[in-house]
This record gives C-alpha cells, sequence and structure tokens, in this order.
C-alpha cells in the first residue's frame, strides 16, 4: 500500500485577471491596492494541489497538508473558493503577500511549517508546489525548502506523477524541446515542482468544503505570524509585461484564416 | 435553442444546516452581521446551539453565486442609515473606495450631437436653456439651483458595492460563526410537497448541477447539485436570483402585486487624470441626455477614481434601446469630458434594478423562508435608494430570527411575519416604500409628465402621484414598426452592419445620427474590450446556459430582437434561421435579457428565462 504525506506549498497571489500596477512601498516594491485585490491560490500551486488530492484519493491512507504564507484575512477568502475543491489540512502561517520578500526567507519559514507538522513521516514524504509561480516569479523557492528539508531528490517541470504496483513512482519532468523526460523514483523524500500537470480544475463540492471548514478556521485563527527579513535583498525597478491588445469579433472567418491572420500580427514589431 | 431539458430524477446528496442563505448583497450582509454581533457577545448562548451539529454553534451557510465577493457590481451613493447603525464604528477609509458624501449636484443635460429624441416642449425649454448659455448653461449642461430634499443622501457614503461586499465578508468569516461560499449558484429553493399552498414551505435549497452540457445534461465530471436541507433558507438573491423568481413562479405575488418596472443600470470606474479637481465623495445626479429618460450619474472614490454610469429604464421609449453605446456618448458630454478625459478605464459592469418597489414586492415569508433585499422590493424609487434599504431589511430579519431563537420557536409563515414583517411594515423601508409607491408612473406617457409626477410624489411624501397601470415589461418595448415610423433609415444600418460586422443596433445608431466613438484603447474602447478589460468576465466550464430562449418560434418570429441589443455583454447574438444564440461566456448576469424580450407566452413574462449561473464579471473595483 502507497500511503504518502504530501505536503503543498502554496502562496496566494492577486487575482491575475485584475489590473496589477507595481508602486514603490518604504520597505520593497507592492502592488497598488494589494489588499483591495481578490486573491487567488497561485495557479501553479493549485495545479499541485490538485494533483496531490488525486494522488491522496487514489492511493489510501494518505494524507494532505496544505502550507501557505499570506496574510491570514486573505487566506481565509482564498480558502472559501479552494477548500471546496479538495480535502486537506490547512497549514497557514500569517505573513505579507505579494512576490516581493526574499525567496530564502519566505523558504526558511515554509520549511519550518512543514517540520513542525504534527504526524509528519518523513520516509512517506512528497514535497509539492508550483514549478513557477504567478507572482515574481524567483524559481527558487521550492527547491530551497526542499534543501532545507534535506530533500536531495527533487524534480521540477513536473506533469504527471505515477506509482507503480512496486511501490517505486515514474515522474514526467518537462524539459527542452517540448519533451518529458521521465525519471523513476525508488524512495522518498522527494519534491516536486508543478507545471501544469494534466488534470481539469476539480468541481466546487460543498460538501468538502463543509468538512475542511472544520479544521481550517480554527487553524487560521491559530496561525502564527512570520516576519521574512529582506537578507539584503534590493530591488533595482519593477516594471509589468508590456502588453499590446488588439479585440475584434469575427464570426465568418476560417480558424485557418484566423491561425495566418494572429501569426503575421505576433510577427509584427510592437 | 429552447429550454427542451426533462427533468430526471438525480440522486442527490443531502446536508443539513441551520439557516441557509442564498446571494450575498447588502442585504445578506445586514443579516448576517446582525447575527454574527450578537452571537459574539455571547457564543455560549443556548439559542444559538445547532440542531443539526449537537455541541456546535448554529450551522449558518451562505452560497453566492459569483466567483467573488468582491465581483459585485455597482457604484453606489447610500444615506447608509441603517449601515452606521449596525456598524457604529465604521470608518469610510477601512474599505477601499470609500469616502464620505461630500457634495451632491442636479444637472439637466442638454444634447450637444442632436441626435437625442426630444418632444417639442422639451426641444423648446433647451432652446431657451441655450439662450442663456453664459449664465446658467455651462457645458451644455443646466445646474439645478433648487433640488428637492428627497433625492439627497446627506450623511451618506459613496461605496463601490464590490469592496464593500468584500470588507463585509471577511468580517463575517473572520468571525467563524458563518461561513460564505462563493462561486456556488443555487438554483431553486426546495419546497416541501403535500403542504397547504398558503403555507409557501420551503426546506432548503438546491445548488447547481455541475459537469452538464450546455442544455443541463449530465457531462464529463458530472456532479449533482448538492441539497441543502435548513430550518431556514434566507433568499437575498437579488431582483433576478433564480430563488425568487421560483418562489414567485411558485406561489404568486400578492394580489395586484407585478414585477414589470426594471432598469439596466451600466457604468465604468475611471482613474482621472492627475490633475482633476473632483474630490472623493462629489455625487452628480444627471438626466436629459444621451436620451431624456436616461438618468446618469457620477461618483467620486478616493484615489482619483470615479464610478461614471446610466441607467437605461424600461420605460424608455426608444424603439433602439441598448446601453454600451448609450454609456459611452454620455462620457463624452462636455459636462463630464472636461474631467475624464484622459483617464484609464479601470472596470465595467451592468447590473439590473428592480424598480417596481412596493407593487413588485413578493410575499416576504412563509414556512421556513424569507426573502430581504432588493428581491423583496426594498428599493425605493422615489429617492433612487436601495442599499440602505436592501441591508435594513437584513437587519430586520436578523433581528426577527434571534427573537425566534431565544424563544425556541420555528421559523414558520406566522412567526416571521409577526417579527420580521412586523419590523419591516413599521419602518423607514415600508414608509419609504409607500412614498414612493406610484412616483415613477408618469414616465409611461413621457418624460416630463415623468418629472413632474414624481416631484410631486417626492414633494406630498406620496399623497399625490400620476397612479395608472404599468404595462408588463413586453409591452414597453415599442415595437418594430415604430422604427419605420420614427423615420429611421433601416435599410442603410442593416447595409452598414453587414459591411463593418457591427450588431445592428449599433449601425442603427449610427443611421439615427449619433456620431462614431473614437476608441482611443483606454478609456473609449470596443464593446469587448470593456468586457475583457474592464469586466474580466469569464465562466467555468461545465454548468449550463443560464439564459434559455422558451420558444423559438416565437425568436423566429421577433423583429425587435432587444434582447441582442440590450445584452450588456453582447453575450446573446444573432445565430441561424433567426434564432438567438447565447455564449455563457460572455455574460455578466445582469438580467437585462429577461425584461428585454417583447414576446410573451402569458402576455406578463417575457420568452427569456433566467437561472443560476456560473461565472461573470470579475473586477473587484466595481
Amino acid at each position: 500500500m502507497n500511503a504518502f504525506h504530501i505536503v503543498v506549498c502554496a502562496g496566494i497571489v492577486p487575482d491575475p485577471l485584475q489590473t496589477l500596477e507595481p508602486t514603490a512601498n518604504p520597505s520593497s516594491p507592492g502592488l497598488k491596492n494589494e489588499m483591495l485585490l481578490p486573491a487567488v491560490l497561485d495557479p501553479w500551486a493549485a495545479s499541485a494541489l490538485y494533483e496531490a488530492a488525486n494522488l491522496a484519493a487514489t492511493n489510501p491512507g494518505s494524507r494532505l497538508w496544505l502550507v501557505s504564507l499570506a496574510p491570514k484575512a486573505k487566506l481565509q477568502q482564498v480558502m472559501m473558493s479552494i477548500a471546496q475543491k479538495a480535502a486537506f489540512e490547512l497549514v497557514p502561517i500569517d505573513g505579507p503577500i505579494g512576490g516581493f520578500p526574499d525567496a530564502h526567507a519566505t523558504a526558511n519559514a515554509l520549511a519550518d511549517a512543514v517540520e513542525a507538522i504534527s504526524g509528519l513521516d518523513r520516509t512517506r514524504l512528497l514535497l509539492f508546489g508550483g514549478w513557477e509561480s504567478a507572482t515574481r516569479g524567483a524559481g527558487v523557492t521550492l527547491q530551497l525548502i526542499g534543501e532545507r528539508l534535506g530533500i536531495t531528490d527533487q524534480f521540477q517541470g513536473v506533469d504527471e506523477i505515477a506509482v507503480r504496483d512496486d511501490g517505486l513512482f515514474e515522474v514526467l519532468e518537462r524539459v527542452e524541446g517540448g519533451k518529458h523526460q521521465v525519471s523513476v523514483c525508488a524512495g522518498l523524500p522527494a519534491v516536486l515542482g508543478w507545471a501544469t500537470g494534466n488534470l481539469a480544475e476539480p468541481r466546487n463540492n460543498p460538501q468538502t468544503g463543509m468538512n475542511n471548514m472544520r479544521t481550517m478556521m480554527p487553524a487560521l485563527q491559530k496561525a502564527h505570524t512570520a516576519s521574512l527579513p529582506a537578507n539584503g535583498l534590493r530591488y533595482l525597478s519593477v516594471n509589468l509585461p508590456k502588453q499590446h491588445r488588439e479585440t475584434r469579433v469575427e464570426r465568418n472567418m476560417t480558424p485557418d484564416d484566423i491561425a495566418a491572420e494572429l501569426v503575421e500580427w505576433l510577427g509584427k514589431d510592437n | 435553442m429552447s429550454a427542451a431539458v426533462q427533468p430526471v430524477e438525480i440522486d442527490r446528496q443531502t446536508i443539513d444546516v441551520d439557516i441557509a442563505c442564498a446571494g450575498f448583497g447588502p442585504a445578506m450582509g445586514g443579516f448576517l452581521t446582525t447575527l454574527t454581533a450578537s452571537w459574539s457577545q455571547n457564543p455560549a448562548d443556548p439559542a444559538f446551539e445547532s440542531r443539526v451539529a449537537p455541541g456546535m454553534p448554529l450551522q449558518v451557510l451562505c452560497y453566492e453565486r459569483a466567483d467573488d465577493l468582491a465581483a459585485g457590481v455597482s457604484g453606489v451613493v447610500t444615506c447608509a442609515k441603517g449601515i452606521r447603525a449596525s456598524l457604529p464604528a465604521l470608518d469610510p477609509a477601512a474599505i477601499p473606495m470609500a469616502a464620505n458624501l461630500s457634495e451632491e449636484r442636479v444637472f439637466y443635460l442638454l444634447d450637444p450631437v442632436g441626435a437625442s429624441r426630444r418632444s417639442i416642449p422639451l426641444h423648446i425649454a433647451d432652446f431657451f436653456l441655450r439662450i442663456g448659455k453664459n449664465w446658467w448653461a455651462h457645458e451644455d449642461a443646466v445646474e439645478l439651483p433648487w433640488t428637492p430634499a428627497f433625492l439627497h443622501k446627506h450623511g451618506g457614503l459613496v461605496l463601490s458595492i464590490g469592496q464593500f461586499n468584500q470588507w463585509v465578508g471577511s468580517q463575517l468569516m473572520a468571525s467563524g460563526f458563518v461561513q460564505i461560499w462563493p462561486g456556488t449558484p443555487a438554483t431553486e429553493p426546495i419546497f416541501a410537497q403535500n403542504e397547504a399552498p398558503e403555507h409557501r414551505a420551503v426546506l432548503g435549497l438546491r445548488l447547481a448541477d455541475q459537469g452538464v452540457d450546455k442544455l443541463g445534461r449530465p457531462a464529463q465530471g458530472f456532479m449533482p447539485g448538492m441539497d441543502v436541507h435548513a430550518r431556514l433558507t434566507v433568499i437575498g438573491d437579488g431582483p433576478v436570483g433564480a430563488l425568487g423568481q421560483k418562489l414567485d413562479e411558485r406561489f404568486g405575488l400578492p394580489f395586484g402585486h407585478a414585477r414589470r418596472e426594471w432598469a439596466l443600470g451600466m457604468k465604468m470606474v475611471i482613474e482621472l487624470p492627475e490633475d482633476t479637481t473632483l474630490a472623493p465623495g462629489t455625487v452628480w445626479h444627471t438626466f436629459g441626455f444621451p436620451e431624456p429618460e436616461i438618468f446618469g450619474f457620477l461618483y467620486m472614490h478616493p484615489e482619483r477614481l470615479a464610478s461614471v454610469g446610466i441607467f437605461i429604464p424600461s420605460w424608455l421609449g426608444n424603439p433602439q434601446r441598448t446601453a454600451y453605446r448609450y454609456l459611452q456618448h454620455y462620457l463624452q458630454h462636455p459636462l463630464l469630458w472636461q474631467h475624464i478625459k484622459g483617464g484609464t478605464l479601470r472596470s465595467w459592469g451592468a447590473k439590473s434594478l428592480e424598480e417596481s418597489g412596493k407593487l413588485g414586492e413578493p410575499y416576504l415569508t412563509g414556512d421556513g423562508y424569507a426573502r430581504i433585499g432588493e428581491g423583496s422590493g426594498s428599493t425605493n424609487t422615489l429617492t433612487g435608494s436601495g442599499v440602505d434599504e436592501a441591508w435594513t431589511t437584513g437587519v430586520q430579519l436578523g433581528e426577527a430570527v434571534l427573537e425566534l431563537l431565544r424563544a425556541g420557536l420555528p421559523f414558520s409563515h406566522e412567526n416571521l411575519s409577526k417579527t420580521y414583517e412586523k419590523r419591516r411594515r413599521s419602518s423607514s423601508v415600508e414608509a419609504g416604500a409607500r412614498q414612493a409607491e406610484h412616483a415613477r408612473n408618469g414616465f409611461h406617457r413621457g418624460f416630463i409628465r415623468g418629472l413632474i409626477g414624481m416631484t410631486l410624489a417626492g414633494l406630498t411624501e406620496g399623497r399625490f402621484a400620476f397612479r395608472g397601470q404599468v404595462p408588463p415589461a413586453p409591452r414597453q418595448i415599442p415595437a418594430f414598426d415604430s422604427q419605420v415610423a420614427a423615420g429611421l433609415t433601416s435599410d442603410e444600418a442593416a447595409a452598414l452592419a453587414l459591411d463593418t460586422g457591427r450588431p445592428l443596433h449599433d449601425a442603427l445608431m449610427s443611421a439615427r445620427g449619433w456620431p462614431e466613438i473614437p476608441f482611443d484603447g483606454q478609456l473609449l474602447v470596443s464593446h469587448q474590450d470593456a468586457l475583457l478589460m474592464g469586466g474580466k468576465v469569464q465562466a467555468m466550464p461545465g454548468f449550463a446556459d443560464h439564459v434559455v430562449f422558451l420558444d423559438v418560434r416565437r425568436c423566429i418570429a421577433c423583429m425587435e430582437k432587444t434582447c441582442i441589443a440590450m445584452c450588456s455583454g453582447q453575450a446573446i447574438s444573432l445565430g441561424a434561421d433567426g434564432v438567438p444564440v447565447f455564449e455563457r461566456e460572455k455574460c455578466v448576469h445582469c438580467g437585462a435579457c429577461l425584461w428585454n424580450c417583447p414576446q410573451s407566452a402569458d402576455g406578463e413574462h417575457s420568452n427569456i428565462t433566467f437561472r443560476a449561473g456560473n461565472g461573470g464579471l470579475h473586477s473587484s473595483e466595481n
């Protein structure tokens, strides 16, 4: 029997659909009116969570935790959406939002929280998270958490995990050329930084949500506060990617014609 | 596509809660705040013990359709009396986009374009007003030197409903007493079978099926909507909410009541240029342009954000009824344009307003249910205020529920009537509703008559007003023939529409003399860009279409196709064979289609049904 202890590290991010404007705060860059913006679970980490939930559901005896560092109030709001999608235990850390804190400091806070999880069995541990991030995308946080925890088997850009009958598991990682590298891992713990995976977003299940709430609310109320030192990190400038938009409603063009026009448009020097 | 889905018996999960709530807006905010405040004072009070989860507090669950509590639409100005009474420590600085009301002005807008439909008396009045342009008419507008007191909201607040809802919701959820679940549409009440009709018994509510196709048939990942059973079901799902509609369908409305008056409010949130002189809390009300019947507004929030919008009423006599193009012309009126030119679109949205008021009030209670908010007819259509009234009805129900809990009495129709309805009937909400009852009837006979009637009703507190029957919404839409009679060059417009690929209603407006919109990609943007940049509209897959055309033969025969013209999101378009096509991914759930269909099987209700659905507006700056 493969019963895993899966810990998903997930941040929350301002809903990427909203209008985001960098602004200079006294201590570091931030986003204008950040607390006004609705937040969502980082989409990359969300993929990791759904994969984790699927793995837990298909391997009886498994347990799933979600470790998240964010302002408590914002985290609670996000949980009202996420809690309906998967059954898990929340390990909240009350801390700053946004992608600007130092990745090392963030990783330390998350690693401390993972280590403190009561009943966590390292020999069954799978540490999941997003390979990328919808905030700054430092690309190192999950790796650092793994290193802090002494986990040397790390996979990044994962799209699939398949548990074999012999207890080994196969991991598909994205590599150059649009291909996947297949690795076979013989033992735990391991770190998996997920790309998108292959699962659709789970449906909202109110029963799951209600069950989750029973443990989530007390956890949120007891969440300890983490302050994240800058560790010498200094931002020289922050800019949003340039956007170029054209919108047109077309009903009569063929897909080939649309594709050709899009290719031409993309090739323009904007 | 018509609603030909046959009901199928599906095995559904059920959960039992103490109180189930449908919709989270100001009314539900008032209700849950009242309950939570009382519980917080004494959590050990036996009155708050759950009957479904012994040893736990009351299980109070609220299901909201929108993806996020912040996705609520509408910048508002409200007198906020009820809100402040519930939240005495309320500091607008704590709520994003909130400001104390600082200045309130009313303007009559002249027509700088010359395309607006005006009666001869109005033309004459405009002529004389223009003569005095150096004295009283500036920027093609005349500020009214005096306006009746009933129009003002002294001591009130300018709010973003999205931000206010989010703020209230976060306070409530932080208490741990209530759970508010966004992205969870409720589709219908669970009616008690085998109960006498006059008891109007409800046992709970049903959540939407997921993993279904457009027609609602089970598809990949099918998950039947859960049945939530509750001692009390609170319906605060707004003017076009699915549960409210189902209750009206099942139980009817009180004698002489009907929901016939509507308006579509469409607005943008605009970041004004840095040199703006408009201060937070500034409120402008306008009328006269782009059509005389179209009322408009500008509300200033902090940080140079302004909500600017218009109301398209159901009694608009223009055969060409649409909203977005009119909004763009409104923005460009000199009075407004001088302040917003160079601004940036931050957000866009639209919603229906139920303007029948007292005459549209449904049955407020039954065995196991109560209705609050705009869907319960609480909006004061004379003062044009609804938020505080909605909140107050929520508070009234909250107080009633507390009374019944402490007395150990069931939530029967009789008990709810003696507590909630009694409070409501003796409150300012009822008094205001009675004064406003016939205030707007005059508009069905003409704009000037309507203004006179409204003023008369306001000044006499409703004692004098133009009375008369309001026709059903389908009959308020002028027939297609009248377009020809109005001298519209519909052949030219049709040719223009075919040539440019634009919607017919847009081409008709151009043909009637409205200038083309000078798109700048920043503030004056195409309708689709407003949806994407402003509304950030989206919808998850796996839900059924929530706008359904009941009898497509009527759609094919319909010459007006007003549903297409009035659709806020351009989610309804003309398909093959004259049958409208609905794209739910573009729908903002404004509900305009419900009351903008001239076809009717029973003379009262339109050929379009508007159900609970997923998705919609996603911007929080609303």
